[in-house]
């Protein structure tokens, strides 16, 4: 790492430089993903938290109780209809592991470019016992059934366990697999 | 002794007509996974796919090394389509840098990117056609592949695993003559591909195999999120590089093929029309290309993001790659997460198989253009 002083000037200059074109560009899109997060905030009000609405991308973070009906209601009302991914990501210091859904489009040719971005937040164990501890969320396979095997990697790769998914079983990792889950950030790879 | 296995192991209560059957993992008709099928007689009544097998872990090792150093392993997923599974992820560097492409680096990502589409399909055509048991089918694509791989090989000097794509353009300009070179070649190659149609696609044996079996309705495609070709040979006209063009996919011209039977002779198709198309591709953008200029934006070393998230998508050979990258200010990620068009598309071998006849297996399966070592990364 002896290249870490030189990498103190980040490239900032060039990040103005590509504002420009996509502004031009897509001068009335943005409107668009703010109609998205509005009708979700205007259902929801409180409980749900717009991250950021950019050109295509819409984030709404919300808590774990409310993150089911908030699902039901983009598919329902909003036409998204299937999961792009599903990713958990470990946040030790927050004491939280997050899972972040991405949601698009197929039949609704005008959401054809969008991605949702719903996001929410699992109590992170110190000692975790995958499946048996406070690291628990409501499962969205009955809403979007292509979440079923995203939803089974999340659980072994962080030990999230999904309430209510049919079939909470390994994926993945090898059946005797007895070490942490391996995404969480206190799974040191060897020699790094 | 039963009650210590784990669960994946632990013996289960038979039923006198039910036999369950492990297909793999060291079987070669079910790739690098384990498919593990219940049959009443000649008949499926239920599949569990178990991958896994082949998982390195691609995701874990992206935490651990900088924007740039993570090019060559994130592409080991698909060797043969490494343009494109490593497309994403620096489209979506390039976002959280804040980096502009050369006009002429853009050109040159969608010609490789669509070549390594063609090499792709082209070595899955092949195996493909090794399982229906028509070996000239596996013979004719692993040969003509070959023209493309020399092509990728003059443009980045590796058969495959090229990580020929770096975040602001691409490693190298093309070399003197390339665009003579290509065009031949892609021109020849399309010309063999059609005769493709003759041996395999017009093939009684193969229509008698493959049509009307694992038929996937348009509901069910959408419900299950499938991706691709699977999705478009079910009726739904969805291909990224129309619906979201990314680089210069809107100022060329070509078409998406879409098939409404949704059975495995139409998931069998499409990909091998989707050539044609790539070959259109390449030749408008060989025309288009500016002819001389930079190709790419030096960067400093070590980059690194600011605190935000990325989620970018392309197609790529075996339908919608997305990349979900989040940065932390450090010059490693703070996390990638592949999702795939493999994994996305095993959802329906479950229910693809519910009912089939056991040797319509690998009509099917491979028909889902699956890729286990994608699937697993």
């Amino acid at each position: 790492m002896s290249e870490e002083k030189e990498s103190i000037e980040t490239t900032e200059k060039q990040a103005s430089a590509d504002k420009k074109p996509a502004a031009t560009k897509e001068v009335d899109l943005p409107a668009f993903e703010k109609g998205i997060a509005d009708k979700i905030v205007a259902k929801f009000g409180e409980k749900t938290k717009v991250a950021f609405v950019k050109p295509d991308r819409v984030r709404i973070n919300v808590d774990k109780e409310d993150v089911h009906a908030v699902a039901e209601f983009i598919r329902d009302e909003l036409n998204f209809d299937h999961a792009e991914s599903v990713s958990g990501v470990d946040y030790p210091q927050d004491k939280e592991i997050e899972v972040v859904y991405h949601l698009g489009s197929y039949t609704d040719a005008s959401l054809a470019r969008q991605v949702l971005v719903l996001a929410t937040r699992a109590p992170r164990e110190e000692n975790p016992i995958p499946g048996n501890d406070g690291t628990k969320l409501p499962s969205l396979r009955d809403i979007f059934y292509s979440v079923e095997f995203f939803e089974r990697e999340v659980f072994e790769m962080l030990g999230v366990y999904f309430n209510g998914h049919p079939d909470n079983r390994r994926l993945l990792l090898p059946e005797d697999w007895a070490d942490l889950p391996p995404l969480r950030k206190d799974f040191a790879i060897k020699g790094r | 002794m039963t009650a210590e296995l784990p669960p994946g192991l632990a013996l289960q209560k038979v039923d006198e007509r039910i036999m369950t059957l492990n297909v793999g993992p060291q079987h070669p008709g079910s790739g690098h996974m384990r498919i593990i099928v219940q049959i009443d007689g000649d008949y499926i009544v239920a599949c569990d796919p178990d991958p896994g097998y082949v998982h390195r872990g691609e995701e874990k090792m992206a935490e651990y090394r900088n924007y740039i150093t993570n090019i060559p392993h994130l592409e080991r997923p698909v060797i043969h389509d490494s343009c494109n599974i490593l497309y994403p992820y620096v489209l979506g560097v390039e976002e959280l840098l804040g980096i502009e492409v050369p006009e002429r680096a853009k050109y040159i990502r969608v010609i490789a990117s669509e070549l390594n589409r063609c090499i792709y399909t082209m070595y899955w055509l092949a195996i493909y056609g090794i399982f229906l048991g028509h070996s000239t089918m596996f013979m004719w694509p692993a040969g003509d592949r070959e023209l493309l791989i020399d092509l990728m090989e003059k443009m980045s000097g590796a058969r495959v695993t090229h990580a020929h794509f770096v975040p602001g353009g691409v490693r190298n300009d093309l070399p003197p003559n390339f665009e003579d070179v290509c065009l031949r070649q892609v021109n020849y190659f399309e010309k063999r591909i059609k005769e493709y149609a003759a041996i395999f696609y017009d093939n009684p044996i193969l229509i008698a195999r493959t049509e009307k079996t694992g038929i996937l309705s348009r509901q069910d495609a959408i419900r299950l999120g499938t991706t691709g070709s699977v999705l478009r040979a079910s009726g739904v006209d969805y291909d990224l590089r129309k619906k979201e063009p990314y680089d210069v996919y809107d100022e060329l011209d070509f078409q998406t093929n879409v098939l409404k039977e949704g059975d495995s002779y139409a998931r069998s198709k499409v990909p091998w029309l989707d050539m044609m198309e790539s070959c259109r591709i390449i030749r408008h953008a060989l025309e288009k290309m500016p002819k001389s200029g930079s190709v790419r934006v030096k960067l400093k070393p070590n980059p690194k993001g600011g605190d935000d998230s990325v989620y970018k998508r392309v197609e790529s050979g075996r339908g919608s790659l997305g990349c979900y990258i989040v940065s932390d200010k450090k010059p490693e990620p703070y996390r990638v997460k592949l999702s795939v068009g493999s994994f996305r598309n095993l959802i329906a071998l479950p229910y693809l198989l519910k009912g089939e006849k056991l040797g319509n297996m690998p009509s099917v399966y491979w028909s889902l253009n699956y890729w286990p070592v994608e699937a697993d990364r």
